[in-house]
C-alpha cells in the first residue's frame, strides 16, 4: 500500500475526529487538509506500521494546538456560569449534534481531545498518549475529568465555563 | 492477590480495554457498588452518544479538496477527469479553429495558452446546470480563503454588480504550472462570465489588455504582477471589453 493509499484510508476517521474536535465542518476539513499535507511531507519520518493512526492524530493535534495558540489563548475560569445547554430526551439528530457540539466546546481542549480519541476514535490509552505527546497517566486523569465534566454539562449542572481570553 | 479496583480500571472497563481476568474482578466489584456501576454506564452512554452524533461523517463522501495528489502529480483525482476533458476539448477547438495538425507538440506550451485555456475552461463549466462551481458565493469567505491558499496569494473576486453580474462561485483547476482559479458570474439573462486567474512565472512581465476570440468565446486577458487574468464570455466584444475594464480596475488580488 502506498503512502497515499494508507493516508486516504484514514481520511474519514480524521474528518470525524476533526469535526467533533472543532465543532464546525469547514474548520474541521481545513484541519484535515493541513494534516494530510503535513503527513505526506513527513511520510519519510514515519516507520512503524503499528502506530500509523496515532501518528496521524498527533500531526492533527499539533496543528490544532498551533492554530488555537495563534487565534487566542483558552483560559479556565472557575466562577463563571454555565452556558445553557438545552435538555431533550428525544432530540432530532441535528439538535443532538448541536447540543453535543456545544457541550464539547465547554471542555478544555486537552480534555476534549482525550475524550474523543478514546471514546469516539477508540484509540488505546497508549495510542492516545502518543497522539497527544503526553504520558499515559496524564491521559487517564484528563479522561476522568473530561467524562465527569461532560456528564455535568449534559445533565445541566453548573460547571466552570471556558472563556477565550485575548493574549 | 487482587489489586484494588482503581479509577483507571473503571475507565478501562467502560472502554472494553480489560483482559478477561481483570474484567471478571471489576464486574464483581461493580455488582457490589451500584453507584459506581451507574457512573460507568454513564461513561459508556457518552461514548455511544459521540458515535451517534459524529459517525455520520464516516459515510460522507470525502471532499475532493482533501484527496492527496496521486503518483506525485499535483492534480487531484477529480481534477484529472476535468483536465482530460479539457485537453480533449482544447484539441478539438484548436483543430477546428486553425486547421492545425492535431499532433501539435503541446497545446499548453506557448505563452499564448492563457486565452485558450481560459476559453476552454469557460466552455467546459458555464453550461453546467447543477455543478457550475465547486464552492458557491454563499460561502464566499471560504471560497476566497481556499483559493487564496491554493494559489499562494490573497485573491478577491471582483464585484460586477454594477454591470448586472453576480458572483456564482469558483473552482480550482489545473493550469500550465499548477493551480488556477476560476470565478463564475451570471446576470439576470443567465449569461455567464468566467474570470480565470493563473499564477505567472516570477520573471513574466506585465502585459496590457489583449483580445482573443476562441470559437465564439470572447476573451480579454492581461498579466499583472504575479497573475495572468482572462475574462471569458459570449455577450460580444464591446460588452466584454466593458466588463474586463471593470475587473481590471478592481485588481482581483
Amino acid at each position: 500500500m502506498s503512502s497515499r493509499d494508507a493516508i486516504v484510508a484514514e481520511i474519514p476517521r480524521l474528518r470525524r475526529y476533526a469535526r467533533a474536535l472543532t465543532g464546525q465542518s469547514d474548520t474541521a476539513d481545513d484541519l484535515v487538509q493541513d494534516t494530510l499535507e503535513r503527513a505526506l511531507e513527513k511520510w519519510h519520518l514515519w516507520h512503524s506500521a503499528r502506530e500509523f493512526r496515532p501518528w496521524l492524530f498527533s500531526i492533527m493535534h499539533n496543528l490544532h494546538v498551533d492554530t488555537r495558540r495563534r487565534a487566542g489563548r483558552i483560559d479556565y475560569c472557575d466562577n463563571d456560569e454555565l452556558a445553557e445547554v438545552p435538555q431533550r430526551s428525544e432530540a432530532t439528530d441535528a439538535l443532538e449534534l448541536r447540543d453535543l457540539d456545544r457541550a464539547l466546546a465547554l471542555l478544555p481542549t486537552e480534555q476534549r481531545a482525550v475524550l474523543l480519541l478514546v471514546g469516539l476514535e477508540e484509540l488505546s490509552y497508549a495510542e492516545a498518549a502518543r497522539a497527544l505527546g503526553v504520558p499515559q497517566g496524564t491521559v487517564m486523569s484528563r479522561l476522568s475529568r473530561a467524562r465527569s465534566r461532560l456528564q455535568s454539562i449534559l445533565n445541566g449542572e453548573a460547571v466552570p465555563q471556558l472563556k477565550v481570553v485575548k493574549t | 492477590m487482587n489489586a484494588p479496583i482503581s479509577e483507571d480500571d473503571l475507565h478501562a472497563y467502560a472502554d472494553n480495554r480489560l483482559d478477561a481476568a481483570r474484567l471478571t474482578q471489576v464486574e464483581a466489584w461493580l455488582a457490589a457498588h451500584p453507584e459506581r456501576r451507574a457512573q460507568v454506564d454513564a461513561w459508556r452512554a457518552q461514548s455511544a452518544r459521540l458515535h451517534r452524533a459524529y459517525d455520520a461523517v464516516l459515510d460522507e463522501p470525502v471532499p475532493a479538496r482533501l484527496m492527496p495528489p496521486a503518483n506525485q502529480s499535483r492534480w487531484l483525482d477529480l481534477r484529472r477527469v476535468a483536465f482530460v476533458a479539457w485537453l480533449m476539448l482544447g484539441t478539438v477547438i484548436g483543430f477546428a479553429l486553425r486547421g492545425e495538425m492535431p499532433r501539435e507538440t503541446s497545446p499548453l506550451a506557448a505563452g499564448a495558452a492563457l486565452p485558450r485555456m481560459a476559453a476552454v475552461a469557460h466552455a467546459v463549466y458555464t453550461p453546467e446546470v447543477r455543478h457550475p462551481v465547486e464552492v458557491g458565493a454563499d460561502q464566499e469567505a471560504h471560497l476566497v480563503g481556499w483559493l487564496s491558499k491554493r494559489l499562494g496569494a490573497q485573491l478577491k473576486p471582483p464585484r460586477l454588480d454594477e454591470a448586472g453580474y453576480h458572483l456564482v462561485g469558483g473552482r480550482l483547476l489545473p493550469g500550465e504550472r499548477g493551480e488556477v482559479a476560476q470565478f463564475m458570474y451570471e446576470n439576470a439573462a443567465k449569461n455567464r462570465l468566467t474570470l480565470y486567474v493563473q499564477p505567472q512565472a516570477a520573471q513574466a512581465a506585465d502585459a496590457s489588455f489583449r483580445y482573443a476570440n476562441e470559437k465564439g468565446i470572447d476573451v480579454f486577458y492581461w498579466i499583472d504582477g504575479r497573475f495572468g487574468y482572462a475574462l471569458s464570455g459570449s455577450t460580444g466584444r464591446e460588452d466584454m471589453l466593458r466588463l474586463a475594464t471593470l475587473v481590471y480596475r478592481q485588481d482581483p488580488r
